[in-house]
């Protein structure tokens, strides 16, 4: 056999951000048979994984996990390029780009759950913003941003903490 | 619940206040609508009545299944009766609000409501 001449080597990190991957990809999937309301309101708990690695590890490997996340869990559940998955894509960056700011804020005062409530907040304005640009260029839209809002808060704080509750072996209060 | 308290730090609970204010202001955007003030009768698109909502009244209209009842009280507007098989827009009860609509499709028959600033038409649209 020739031996391959491309080279990737796996890293630690690389493993690690599989991993991580992985199972947001195992709730992304869990959370499509869970049926839902309204498209749009849903739990997002693939947002505890990417919670429990922002805080971890950092955000550059947050954002991996989280975009790996959007583009195979979609592939999986069989929506890679429809518009759900922009609109997942949408919410997604957004909410990184929220987490990247807040992820600076002092540890010790915001814990998991503001950073779930910001991501939350952030995930659906993203996806909002999105669909108001390319799915219905309507502001009859925005008749329905109380009921994602409130839907956002309550799933924010439920899976922040649980993202705390996986974190809080991490590094004991002094 | 008092495992789980412990898990909030300060900051979490200014946050969520905040998330909660924000939840609170954004409540008044599902009533923006406003108070409606004229009920506009349609059959195929085109408007067969245009009616204030001050004065009572009841109309029919002639639809493609036969005739379609609208009912106008101060302030509401409701189908009261249609001959479409599934009663959709009679069970929708009174319009209340600015740019609501009820829409007997079988029948070709529809009822909106439009405020002061007639902001848009959500069936044409």
């Amino acid at each position: 056999m020739t031996a391959s001449t491309i080279d990737l080597p796996v890293g630690a990190d690389d493993r690690r951000i599989a991993r991580y991957a992985a199972a947001a990809i195992a709730l992304t999937i869990a959370e499509a048979a869970i049926p839902s309301p309204l498209p749009g309101v849903k739990p997002g708990l693939a947002n505890i994984v990417v919670l429990i690695v922002l805080l971890r590890h950092g955000w550059r490997e947050a954002v991996w996990v989280s975009l790996l996340r959007v583009v195979a869990g979609s592939l999986m559940i069989g929506q890679l390029f429809a518009p759900g998955f922009f609109l997942s894509l949408a919410g997604t960056c957004a909410s990184l780009a929220v987490l990247a700011v807040s992820a600076r804020l002092p540890r010790a005062w915001f814990g998991p759950v503001s950073q779930s409530i910001f991501a939350a907040f952030a995930h659906i304005a993203g996806q909002l913003l999105l669909a108001r640009l390319w799915l219905v260029p309507h502001n009859g839209l925005f008749y329905l941003v109380p009921v994602f809002a409130a839907s956002a808060l309550a799933f924010g704080v439920v899976n922040g903490l649980v993202a705390a509750k996986f974190l809080n072996g991490d590094n004991p209060p002094p | 619940m008092k495992q789980w308290l412990p898990l909030l730090r300060p900051g979490d609970w200014l946050v969520a206040v905040a998330g909660l204010v924000v939840v609170a202001v954004s409540f008044p955007l599902l009533w923006r609508g406003g108070p409606a003030e004229k009920a506009i009768v349609k059959r195929d698109g085109t408007v067969v009545a245009e009616l204030p909502l001050n004065i009572v009244k009841r109309i029919d209209v002639e639809g493609a299944l036969g005739i379609s009842v609208i009912e106008v009280r101060p302030g509401r507007a409701r189908v009261l009766a249609d001959p479409g098989p599934h009663q959709y827009c009679v069970k929708q009860g009174w319009l209340t609000q600015a740019n609501a609509v009820a829409i007997c499709a079988p029948n070709h028959v529809t009822l909106a409501l439009v405020g002061a600033n007639r902001s848009y038409d959500s069936l044409n649209y």
